[in-house]
């Protein structure tokens, strides 16, 4: 699948400051596709992933608008267009 | 954002946060200069404001302002924001209610915060006022928000005392009397088609956007200064009580971070020796219809799934809770507890507190009472222990939530007789 993932502001070092990042064959599910992440910005999977290979606590991480803990993590599939977007969690009110 | 190397580089205090130093990762301690920053490079984990204290005293606090200012010397402020505009909120009422005791048959003091005395009515203008001087220090010109709706309210009234601009972000599906009230104070008020979560991704989303550089959002990029805000809760609660703590309180959670806050200011009293050292229980309040950190709680799980809210308790719907895994630590390590209550039995609990104490109160207040109410029903509150409740808003805001069980005793014409036979 071909992708795309948004990345906020605090991991943009690792893409030379680019806001969103293209990813021609991300694979079928997020998973893979966040290793083709990494692929492409070496050192950004260690602030998405903890050491277990699991979400980070304070990551919100989305695939087509939808929160991928609502769906299935890190298996959510991917389509043709999907979009992901990764977001540190705030609170507010 | 900038990571500090402790080991070469001296921590700056400019510009002037007052008694502040740096910011610090909750999760992995990394350590960063005061700055408009929420999250840490390393892990994602929220970033609190870490201080140095030095010269507050009883005496320093009460001679102080009538506001939140008096306890300038604990929080993330210059010792002149009190003279900059703003709505100087706080110093609101700690009313202790006696009937409201005799009926839930308690022994010993019961009070409640009303914190529905602010300007704008809610607990929300406590922490604006510290995030919109963050926002002066660090030159961001525009104070914007994503609001469940209290914030709404607070963001455009403060911003409209300092002469700023405001840029409000809610969710479409809001009462109207947080959104109409919102809208006369002014600004720009963006109602977006979706939930409070989905508002709060979109701000996540607009920080480091261009259309977004002079905007200090108070409860994302401003956060760590922003929750400062809600420890004068707790240092009210104390100073009112005589300097010192209650056995009880229990705090309604939407994010969670009133709750770890009110602990924080009574810790930080303790070890500031301005209140003796005792014990205390927090208890937390949700509704069933978005009680993830409630959930979590009876599960005994440390972190908390999102889920998608569904209750008439608007202000407390944030299904997804940055700081609940924070609540449960607090509420674990005082022996509290969080239980949640249904739609039913939040309006019912509005009703119970203003037909007891004249006390009108929002939904979340009503949480925090039924959950009261529920927790001394199964034992997990005490009647022999003196509580403070947590009333965060105005029940002004939220009518729709009792519009359908309350009205007229009569509807009658100009009559003596038809009076006469009302009263019957």
């Amino acid at each position: 699948m071909a992708v795309t993932v948004r990345i906020p502001t605090i991991l943009r070092t690792y893409t030379n400051n680019e806001a969103e990042v293209s990813l021609p064959d991300a694979g079928e599910t997020l998973q893979s596709a966040l290793t083709a992440l990494e692929a492409a910005a070496p050192g950004i999977g260690a602030r998405i992933l903890d050491d277990k290979g699991a979400l980070r606590r304070f990551v919100n991480v989305y695939v087509d608008d939808e929160d991928v803990r609502f769906t299935n993590g890190l298996e959510t599939p991917l389509t043709q267009t999907s979009a992901i977007a990764v977001i540190p969690a705030v609170a507010g009110g | 954002m900038t990571a500090i190397d402790t080991e070469t580089t001296p921590v700056r205090t400019a510009p002037d946060f007052g008694p502040a130093t740096h910011l610090t990762c909750r999760e992995c301690g990394a350590q960063y200069e005061l700055g408009a920053a929420y999250a840490c490079v390393e892990c994602f984990g929220p970033l609190e404001v870490a201080y140095t204290f030095t010269g507050v005293t009883r005496a320093s606090i009460e001679a102080g302002p009538e506001s939140i200012w008096r306890y300038s010397g604990l929080l993330p402020v210059a010792a002149y924001a009190k003279d900059e505009p703003n709505l100087a909120p706080g110093r609101t009422k700690l009313v202790r209610a006696d009937n409201l005791a005799a009926t839930l048959g308690m022994t010993a003091p019961l009070w409640v915060k009303d914190d529905s005395g602010n300007p704008t009515h809610s607990f929300k203008d406590r922490v604006v006022a510290v995030a919109q001087s963050a926002a002066r220090r660090l030159g961001l010109s525009t104070i914007a928000c994503a609001s469940t709706g209290n914030l709404a309210n607070a963001v455009a009234a403060a911003a409209a005392r300092a002469g700023q601009g405001s840029v409000v972000v809610i969710p479409s599906n809001l009462e109207a009397g947080k959104t109409i009230t919102t809208a006369t104070y002014g600004g720009t008020l963006l109602a977006v088609k979706g939930n409070y979560d989905d508002v709060n991704r979109l701000c996540g989303e607009l920080i480091g956007n261009p259309l977004t550089e002079s905007w200090g959002f108070v409860n994302v990029n401003l956060r760590p200064y922003y929750a400062e805000g809600s420890k004068t809760m707790g240092y009210e609660i104390a100073e009112q009580l005589g300097w010192r703590t209650p056995e009880q309180v229990v705090i309604p959670v939407a994010s969670g971070s009133l709750l770890t806050k009110v602990d924080k200011a009574w810790r930080e009293l303790t070890s500031l020796g301005l209140i003796e050292a005792a014990d205390y229980r927090v208890f937390g309040a949700q509704a069933t219809g978005c009680s993830p950190v409630s959930q979590a709680y009876a599960e005994g799980q440390e972190v908390v799934r999102p889920v998608k809210p569904d209750t008439i308790a608007k202000s407390l719907a944030i299904g997804n809770p940055a700081d609940g895994p924070y609540a449960l630590d607090v509420v674990r390590r005082t022996g509290g507890a969080i239980a949640d209550v249904t739609d039913t039995e939040i309006v019912a609990a509005i009703r119970l507190l203003a037909e007891q104490e004249g006390i009108f109160a929002e939904t979340a207040g009503g949480v925090t009472l039924a959950t009261f109410q529920k927790l001394l029903a199964t034992g997990g509150a005490d009647r022999n222990a003196e509580t403070v409740l947590l009333n965060t808003g105005d029940g002004l805001k939220t009518l729709d939530a009792v519009a359908d069980v309350v009205g007229p005793t009569a509807t009658i014409n100009p009559s003596v007789d038809e009076v006469s036979q009302a009263l019957q």
